[in-house]
């Protein structure tokens, strides 16, 4: 079983903030991290892998720094890592990154399972995956919360639904994308950490997978953000004052103004 | 403070660490209150490669020393004390293998305490022999190609867990102490079971049995090292294995420091945070002192055992002692910090204070380390 | 590309600073982009000499923007109901379409879902393009994204909504992606811009830290998910009257290679509140088992889930599965309202990641108001009833 698992970087979304006077975002002490919905992704790859064979290949469309991330999967159990990068895929919107990770995911050649994770804490999109499925013509499950079984033509899983879940069983190649309950991710190993120091990584190029220029990064995007900006009484702490009904009333005042 | 750790040594560091915070620190409260061995994360410490950094490389380990052991305990230590205890028990349970076992032993059970297939226990401590370990009562009598071993263990971290037991008993009593042998004793050796399961104060993760040997017939092949060498053995593990206790009590030690800033910056007292008052300022300003102190005299004494073999009673005891006293004390002025939350089983410090209690008790009480540095410093000076 | 005015600027930082990606430095007397930029554009908004722009080299081949027309909602239903998002994407559907002088439509995939038609209509819809087909009874992503294609393809309208439900999330970006469309995920906030009629969508990112406004120059239709519970649901008018066009599919379209095995509905203790929007938690103050009843009645006028504080679990009021903080669960939801719950640190730890915190205390010196956004004192069995009241009379 050949499984591709799509990972990004991303900065630890708890720390990223607007500064609430010059509005701008404060990045002190933000750390880089691999998003942690693929890191459960990953997890379930290499246990699929452990259980049936196979190999596992990460891939991440990013900065040359990017790498980082893939280092970390190699030392959670991935075999090998493919950095897709080139800064004409800088301002990507998902719709451009699915078409970059299926023109990749092309010519590295074909896989029996793709995972990503259920979306990235940055943009919180959970786009990619379906997009991905589509580009390559794929059967998917979004929000896998559990593998039931796998064999070699087909996977059975547990799709969360909004009420509960649905046991669906799709043919493979198949795609599908990860919430948090479907496992614990391990810790890398030292074996693992001593391989990832060590490991080549592959790179690709916008032209390395014959990328066309209008669909990449953000002339390939559909979306444009027009502005950014600080959630209305964000950082206004409030604690209400007066009788119980003039507090209750402020309160959805405020509430109605956030949601 | 910059210790300068090798490239390796961080990484030894980062993993135990991770092992900590995503692993251990979730779930201490509960295996604490459960009285719980924790199974599950000693296999996450498997899979993280951590069980072979003590073994040599030529058995499938990392080949570290006692350095690279202290610095992964510390780090476990942090999460909880009694899973870092769990841990610490395989390590001194193969010392004895390390030390004194022939090839084929090592080649038989080193790979599998590298991969944490199986975990190792240290039989030494009886109901009379506690301090006075030459007090013991095992015995082993050699009987055709086969050692029977008659006797009762008690106290044994892991028991009942491990698959793999030092056990440590009387090949020859009429010679005393001279007269004492290690032996391998398998889970499921036959007239080899497990006794009754102590309810302690603290660590209660970790498993703590008595180990019963009733005409438990063993190959002869399970002896480690020469018969009448047991003694010598276990004071050479036993000075290999107190760095690592010591470190239990740094990493608890910096555990408690970390609760206490924490919450002193965060408890309004007097319209204040409590960190803002000298009084409490100072409590935790000697917790942070005593805590570094012991801390490079645990790495510094772990280095010197890696480089000098011989010569480490009095540097292994003195870094127990030490450290161990400290993390005693650092946990009370702890929960002193938080005051009535401290109390509390809610908040962690309490645990960190019944868990500290015993790191001055085990592996040699504090007062007998003292009596191996009495001793030292009297031939030092004759 | 980011494009560096030398002359203009003048190496005051702010770009440094704004920057979360670390790609943009002052180096020397001008800022230097590095690689990891993503072309967010916070520096170029933040810059205040205009020395920042982004330079949009290849334009991609553009839809004819007149050729679409009109506002679509998908209508979800699921196990015997349509989901309540859909009547908010029709509220809020309509006030678009009537700003736009044009229609608004439903298209309603289902097995047997004709009998929904006339409540979609009553909400709002000028028509809807009734999908009814045996392979449709149970969702899955491809038959419904070969509906979704197919009328989008041939009713061009230009804007698209769903619901950010499990269903909404999962199908749409697959049909934005198959039909080139740009597509906004969990919108909270849809308005018309006057000049051009374009659709601007706000979204949180970054966990809520930040709001983006997204727009889709070039290409229609406009697509957004929108969060449920965040519009206001349309007021159904029985008098209203509609069109219910019927949609025709080839079986083969509709075939799918997936199947399901079956469907589970949850329990409530089986709601995993790790993975739930809204929150409402129940501690110590709740005095007793009973306090659960009125968390339970408000987190159903939220559509969210129920939480609690160790000291209720311990107490017996609420099953494990429910607990937060550092021995129980770690949650980040949208709004957390923490009832008669103090705030120890254990607790807090488990939450405090919450976009918006609701505490609700008795005790005006609770550290929980440290972390709360909104601060109600007062005893919760006043606050909570209260509370419910204001929201059901909103809903009206």
């Amino acid at each position: 079983m050949n499984i591709l698992v799509c990972v990004k970087q991303v900065p630890d979304a708890r720390d990223v903030r607007l500064d609430p006077v010059t509005n701008t975002l404060a990045r002190e002490g933000v750390e880089s991290i691999m998003n942690p919905y693929d890191r459960h992704a990953l997890e379930e790859a290499v246990a699929i892998k452990e259980q049936q064979g196979g190999t596992v290949t990460v891939i991440t469309m990013g900065p040359p720094q990017a790498e980082v991330v893939l280092r970390d999967a190699i030392a959670c159990g991935a075999d090998e890592g493919v950095l897709v990068s080139d800064r004409a895929f800088a301002g990507a919107d998902t719709w451009a990154t699915s078409y970059t990770l299926a023109r990749a995911a092309q010519t590295l050649g074909s896989f029996d399972l793709i995972l990503c994770g259920k979306q990235a804490i940055d943009g919180d999109t959970a786009q990619v995956g379906p997009g991905l499925a589509c580009r390559l013509k794929l059967p998917f499950a979004a929000c896998v919360q559990k593998t039931r079984t796998v064999t070699t033509d087909s996977i059975e899983v547990e799709r969360m639904m909004d009420d509960g879940f649905d046991v669906i069983r799709l043919p493979l190649p198949a795609l599908m994308t990860v919430v948090k309950d479907i496992n614990e991710p391990r810790v890398a190993s030292l074996k693992g950490k001593m391989k990832a120091k060590k490991a080549e990584i592959r790179r690709y190029t916008a032209a390395e997978i014959g990328a066309d220029p209008q669909c990449i990064g953000l002339a390939g995007s559909p979306t444009k953000v027009v502005r950014v900006f600080s959630p209305e009484a964000r950082g206004d702490r409030r604690v209400f004052s007066g009788s119980i009904d003039e507090q209750v009333d402020q309160l959805v005042e405020c509430l109605r103004a956030h949601l | 403070m910059d210790y300068f750790f090798t490239e390796q040594q961080q990484m030894i560091i980062d993993t135990a660490r991770e092992i900590a915070n995503e692993k251990i620190i979730p779930v201490r409260a509960e295996l604490d209150e459960k009285n719980q061995f924790p199974r599950e994360i000693l296999q996450d410490i498997a899979k993280a490669d951590l069980f072979s950094i003590f073994v040599p490389e030529e058995y499938g380990g990392f080949g570290g020393g006692c350095y690279e052991i202290v610095l992964a305990l510390e780090e476990l230590a942090r999460g909880c004390v009694g899973v870092a205890t769990s841990f610490a028990a395989s390590a001194l349970g193969i010392f004895p293998v390390i030390l004194a076992g022939t090839e084929e032993q090592k080649q038989k059970y080193l790979p599998d305490i590298a991969s944490g297939a199986r975990w190792a226990a240290f039989g030494l401590t009886e109901a009379n022999a506690g301090s006075d370990a030459g007090g013991i009562r095992t015995t082993a009598v050699q009987d055709g190609d086969d050692w029977v071993l008659n006797g009762t263990k008690q106290w044994i971290t892991n028991g009942g867990e491990s698959e793999i037991y030092s056990i440590v008993a009387l090949t020859d009593p009429s010679k005393g102490a001279r007269g004492a042998s290690i032996f391998v004793v398998e889970d499921g050796d036959p007239g080899f079971s497990y006794g009754k399961k102590e309810d302690k104060m603290g660590i209660r993760s970790s498993a703590t049995r008595e180990l019963i040997l009733k005409d438990c017939r063993i190959p002869k092949d399970r002896l480690v090292g020469k018969r009448g060498t047991g003694f010598i053995t276990v004071m050479k593990t036993l000075d290999m294995s107190r760095p690592g206790i010591a470190s239990l009590g740094i990493g608890l030690a910096q555990a408690a420091l970390d609760e206490a800033v924490t919450y002193a910056k965060q408890r309004v007292q007097f319209g204040k945070p409590i960190i803002s008052f000298q009084a409490v300022q100072h409590i935790l300003a000697d917790m942070a002192v005593q805590l570094e102190a012991g801390r490079a005299l645990v790495y510094a004494a772990a280095r010197h055992i890696d480089s000098h073999p011989k010569d480490m009673s009095k540097v292994s005891s003195m870094c127990k002692v030490f450290a161990t006293d400290m993390a005693m004390k650092v946990t009370t002025d702890a929960v002193q910090v938080l005051g009535g939350y401290g109390y509390m089983r809610e908040y962690p410090v309490e645990k960190m204070m019944r868990d500290a209690k015993i790191l001055q008790i085990y592996e040699g009480t504090n007062q007998i380390q003292r009596n191996v540095i009495g001793q030292e410093l009297n031939k030092e000076y004759s | 590309m980011l494009i560096i005015d030398k002359d203009k600027c003048t190496a005051c930082g702010i770009c440094e600073s704004s920057c979360a990606f670390a790609a943009i430095a002052v180096e020397g007397d001008c800022a230097v982009v590095g690689d990891s930029c993503t072309l967010c554009g916070a520096c170029v908004e933040n810059c205040p000499t205009g020395a920042l722009a982004i330079e949009t080299a290849a334009k991609r081949e553009q839809h004819d923007l007149g050729d679409y027309s009109g506002v679509m909602v998908f209508a979800e239903y699921r196990h015997g109901d349509i989901a309540p998002v859909s009547f908010e994407l029709l509220g809020i559907g309509r006030k678009l379409a009537d700003r736009r002088g044009v229609k608004l439509s439903a298209v309603l995939p289902g097995g047997r879902v004709a009998g929904y038609s006339g409540d979609l209509i009553a909400a709002g819809a000028d028509i809807v393009y009734l999908a009814e087909h045996p392979e449709l009874e149970q969702f899955r992503e491809d038959s419904y994204a070969a509906v979704l294609e197919q009328v989008i393809r041939e009713r061009k309208p230009e804007v698209v909504l769903a619901g950010a439900t499990a269903i909404g999330r999962s199908v749409i970006p697959y049909v934005a992606t198959a039909i080139n469309a740009g597509l906004t995920a969990d919108c909270t906030k849809l308005e018309i811009r006057e000049s051009d009629g374009a659709l601007l969508q706000t979204r949180p990112a970054f966990g809520g830290n930040i709001m983006a406004t997204i727009e889709c120059p070039s290409t229609r239709p406009q697509m957004a998910t929108v969060r449920p519970k965040v519009m206001a649901p349309a007021v159904p008018d029985p008098n209203r009257t509609g069109e219910v066009i019927s949609v025709e599919l080839p079986a083969q379209a509709l075939r799918s290679a997936m199947v399901v095995l079956e469907s589970v509905v949850n329990k409530e203790d089986q709601v995993n509140i790790q993975e739930v929007e809204t929150l409402v938690a129940g501690g110590r103050g709740l005095d007793n088992e009973k306090g659960f009843r009125l968390i339970r009645e408000l987190a159903g006028e939220l559509g969210g889930a129920v939480a609690a504080s160790r000291a209720a679990v311990d107490s017996g009021w609420i099953p494990y599965p429910h607990q937060v903080g550092q021995t129980g669960k770690t949650v980040s939801p949208k709004l957390y309202i923490a009832c008669g719950i103090s705030g120890a640190v254990q607790h807090m730890v488990g939450m405090q990641s919450a976009e918006i915190i609701v505490a609700i205390n008795r005790d005006d010196k609770a550290p929980i108001f440290d972390i709360a956004t909104y601060g109600v004192v007062g005893d919760l069995y006043e606050v909570v009833p209260r509370l419910i009241k204001r929201l059901q009379e909103i809903k009206k």
